[in-house]
């Protein structure tokens, strides 16, 4: 009798498996949560520098007239096919029709026009406002045409244009994308829990061809525990940037889970005011990058995750020159050059952001720089206050920082940038650079860049941070590597 | 002379015979002595990286393994002990010179306006959580060991004013204190010479009790990185660090964990064994 109740009990336990248990993954997913570190602080990647926005909005929601591919190649995207005039000052761009806005506007020319002229404007808010900064005019030629003229040739206008900070606007709708983003894209807005997440919806009326995904829902945990707990939990299907590198050896050996080992544009530096002294002096800056040893930081901090980068270019790129030989690890010579440099007893403030690839590789590079008779003091700051602080006061002599954004070498040629180098030699090679459109030439040119900030020991470089994603085995189709910050969704889709 | 003797004699027996006391005094001297020790010897130099020999289990030449760095977590938790030990000890000696006599100030001058005044300040001060008004210190004046022992020092001055001025009004009626009144001493000679013996007792169990809530406060604030900054060792921020590498390598969480859990066990049975010792009349009944 007992036993026949057992047996019983455990049958319908069984059955209530059955009926509970593997039900739902009868039916094909249609959805994903994406989990990101950071949450966007407004969803508007025309009015805001924070890659969190892109990262959520970008080619899901909105599109430029050309975009970024997988491998960071560039791509038609509003613009179906363009004509580069004889001069390289004139871009004319045939767009695609039947194209509508998701609040049901036509998207035309005019609406390219309003959104390069709002962007490029005196009083606009646009973060990259130096991707527009040669586009002398904008024309409407027909509904299905627009000519771009440029008040000089500028080799990299189609890829300035794929930026997210490029994408297309109505204007209708343009000034409440902060909280309401209406674009082209393939997805449509649907919520945003503040804290917690942004839902993003199919958009049944997409021009091209449709999304296989019905929904997506970008979930903010900066927490890496609570990542890896989530993703541990099945509460996200994928982490396409897992800021703890530590935990992927775990994911790695199970089988639940799929890690992707891509490149990202993030070249990983240690930031010196090349203003304040003693580290306006090159010797010290020299002595220092011979101080430090890329690879036990690679170890230490990223657990062996990245390549050692020796000038501030992304590996990846044709163009690259592998400097790290000229600021190879070399403590003794580090000693002697800051003997000649006459810099003894040298204290120096170091400031880290909270990422661990800074707290962490900081902490290495403390111990190195200790090694070679540089004390440090460190810092550990908030995003904000490095900000506030680091960025804008200029107000460390070290820091700890990823530069993110694709081919951002020009950053060095920059006024008032905050590690304060502008040198007008560099600044003539950037120029000559934007005014050239032959790719030999153009590569020539980059590499001289590349050469001339190794020479001067401006930063020193560290390695090129690795884009480790983890991913529900089953879900396909993330971009393997970041040419752009962003988490395109378009290509997702659920393995049966 | 020779009754004083006997009285010490006395107390260190019961002192002996409580098990409670024994315990914590043992477990407290450990790591105070831990602490001593790693000023002139430590297995390896805490601070000293080395990779290749990142998160090992712990073996006999690394006592309690390495951490993600490579660095020796056993000559950690001994430099560790110094610093949540330093910051503790500085902290609370901070809240006893500045609380006692201001509470010792205010029973002398009870129900006056200043007696109000530094009440209702301490009652400011109590108002706010203990570790939020730290993180707004180190908030302030940025994170730092130094600044934690202000933090923790500030938020120990109510206590101790506090106490202080509850047993002191108490004894302010007592005929003793009224016999030195009418010898002609004045309120701050009472207070120095009758009062605070006679309080003593109190602010020592109360020392030993602020000294493990000290403790905490440290590594709580090392937690969040307010504490000691690298590459000073610090029970919290070992924690800290451990937290996304505990399933990878469990003995970074647990070594610090417990470092912290015994010695404030330690000091809250000492304290608790202390109180016994020094009530009279849990004395008369042994």
């Amino acid at each position: 009798m007992t036993r026949t109740a057992i047996t019983a009990t455990a049958a319908s336990i069984l059955a209530l498996g059955l009926a509970f248990g593997p039900a739902p993954a009868l039916a094909a997913k249609t959805s994903a949560s994406i989990g990101m570190q950071l949450e966007p602080p407004n969803l508007d990647p025309t009015g805001g520098a924070a890659a969190a926005i892109d990262e959520v909005v970008y080619a899901n929601v909105f599109e430029g007239l050309t975009r970024f591919g997988a491998d960071g190649s560039i791509l038609p995207a509003l613009a179906e096919s363009w004509e580069i005039s004889e001069d390289g000052l004139t871009y004319t761009f045939k767009l695609r029709t039947g194209v509508t806005f998701h609040d049901g506007s036509g998207f035309d020319a005019e609406d390219v026009k309003f959104s390069l002229d709002r962007a490029r404007a005196d009083e606009s808010t646009n973060a990259q406002k130096a991707l527009f900064a040669d586009i002398a005019s904008v024309e409407v030629v027909d509904p299905a045409t627009i000519k771009v003229t440029l008040s000089q040739p500028n080799g990299s206008f189609l890829f300035n244009m794929a930026w997210g900070d490029a994408v297309i606007v109505a204007p209708e709708t343009a000034a409440d994308n902060a909280a309401k983003p209406v674009g082209t894209g393939p997805f449509t807005f649907a919520e945003w829990v503040k804290g917690d997440r942004v839902d993003l919806a199919r958009n049944p009326a997409y021009w091209g061809e449709p999304v296989k995904l019905e929904t997506v829902t970008f979930k903010f945990i900066s927490d890496p525990t609570a990542a890896f707990a989530a993703m541990m939990a099945g509460d996200l299907d994928a982490y396409p940037a897992f800021p703890a590198p530590e935990n992927l050896v775990q994911f790695e050996a199970d089988p639940r889970f799929a890690v992707i080992i891509g490149s990202s544009e993030g070249e990983t530096i240690l930031a010196m005011n090349n203003k304040k002294a003693p580290l306006d002096n090159i010797l010290v800056r020299q002595a220092i990058t011979h101080a430090i040893d890329r690879q036990a930081i690679i170890d230490g901090a990223m657990f062996g995750y990245g390549t050692p980068i020796g000038t501030h270019f992304a590996p990846h790129n044709p163009a690259y020159l592998d400097l790290t030989a000229q600021s190879a690890y070399d403590p003794e010579k580090s000693k002697a050059l800051l003997e000649e440099a006459g810099v003894s007893d040298l204290t120096l403030s170091l400031k880290l952001p909270p990422p661990s690839y800074a707290r962490r590789g900081g902490e290495i590079i403390a111990a190195q720089l200790r090694e070679v008779g540089i004390d440090t003091e460190i810092t550990n700051v908030e995003w904000a206050q490095w900000l506030e602080d680091v960025f804008k006061g200029k107000n460390f002599d070290l820091t700890v920082i990823s530069h993110t954004e694709p081919m951002d070498i020009g950053i060095y040629g920059r006024d008032d940038y905050y590690f304060q180098y502008a040198d007008p030699d560099f600044q003539a090679i950037m120029a000559d650079l934007a005014n050239a459109s032959d790719p030999d030439k153009r590569t020539e040119l980059m590499q001289a860049a590349q050469q001339k900030i190794a020479d001067d020991y401006v930063n020193a470089y560290l390695f090129q941070l690795p884009r480790t994603g983890v991913a529900d085995a089953k879900l396909k189709g993330l971009w393997p590597n970041s040419p752009t910050q962003a988490n395109d969704m378009t290509g997702v889709y659920w393995e049966e | 002379m020779s009754i004083a003797t006997r009285a010490e004699r006395s107390f260190l027996r019961m002192a002996l015979g409580h098990p409670a006391f024994v315990i914590g005094c043992a477990l407290s001297s450990f790591f105070i002595a831990l602490a001593l020790i790693s000023f002139v010897w430590t297995p390896f130099d805490p601070t000293k990286l080395s990779i290749p020999t990142k998160l090992q289990t712990p073996s006999l030449s690394h006592w309690f393994g390495t951490d993600h760095f490579g660095r020796d977590m056993f000559s950690m938790i001994m430099v560790g002990a110094r610093v949540s030990i330093a910051v503790a000890f500085v902290a609370v000696g901070i809240g006893m010179l500045l609380g006692v006599p201001l509470g010792l100030y205010a029973a002398a001058r009870r129900g006056s306006f200043i007696d109000e005044l530094i009440m209702r300040g301490n009652d400011l001060v109590f108002a706010f959580p203990s570790l939020l008004l730290a993180i707004m210190i180190t908030a302030v004046f940025g994170p730092g060991a130094i600044n934690a022992i202000i933090a923790i020092g500030i938020f120990n001055i109510p206590v101790f004013a506090r106490l202080s001025r509850g047993a002191a009004l108490s004894l302010w009626t007592r005929d003793f204190i009224l016999a030195a009144r009418v010898a002609g001493k004045g309120a701050v000679r009472i207070s120095a010479e009758h009062i605070l013996p006679n309080i003593a007792n109190l602010l020592i169990v109360q020392g030993t009790i602020q000294f493990s809530l000290a403790i905490l406060a440290e590594a709580a604030l090392a937690y969040v990185g307010l504490g000691a900054q690298p590459p000073l060792p610090s029970w919290g921020r070992m924690l800290a660090d451990a937290q996304t590498l505990i399933s990878l390598a469990p003995q970074m969480a647990l070594f610090p964990g417990f470092a912290i859990i015994i010695t404030v066990l330690g000091l809250n049975l000492m304290g608790d064994g202390l109180r016994d010792l020094f009530d009279p009349k849990l004395r008369r009944e042994r």
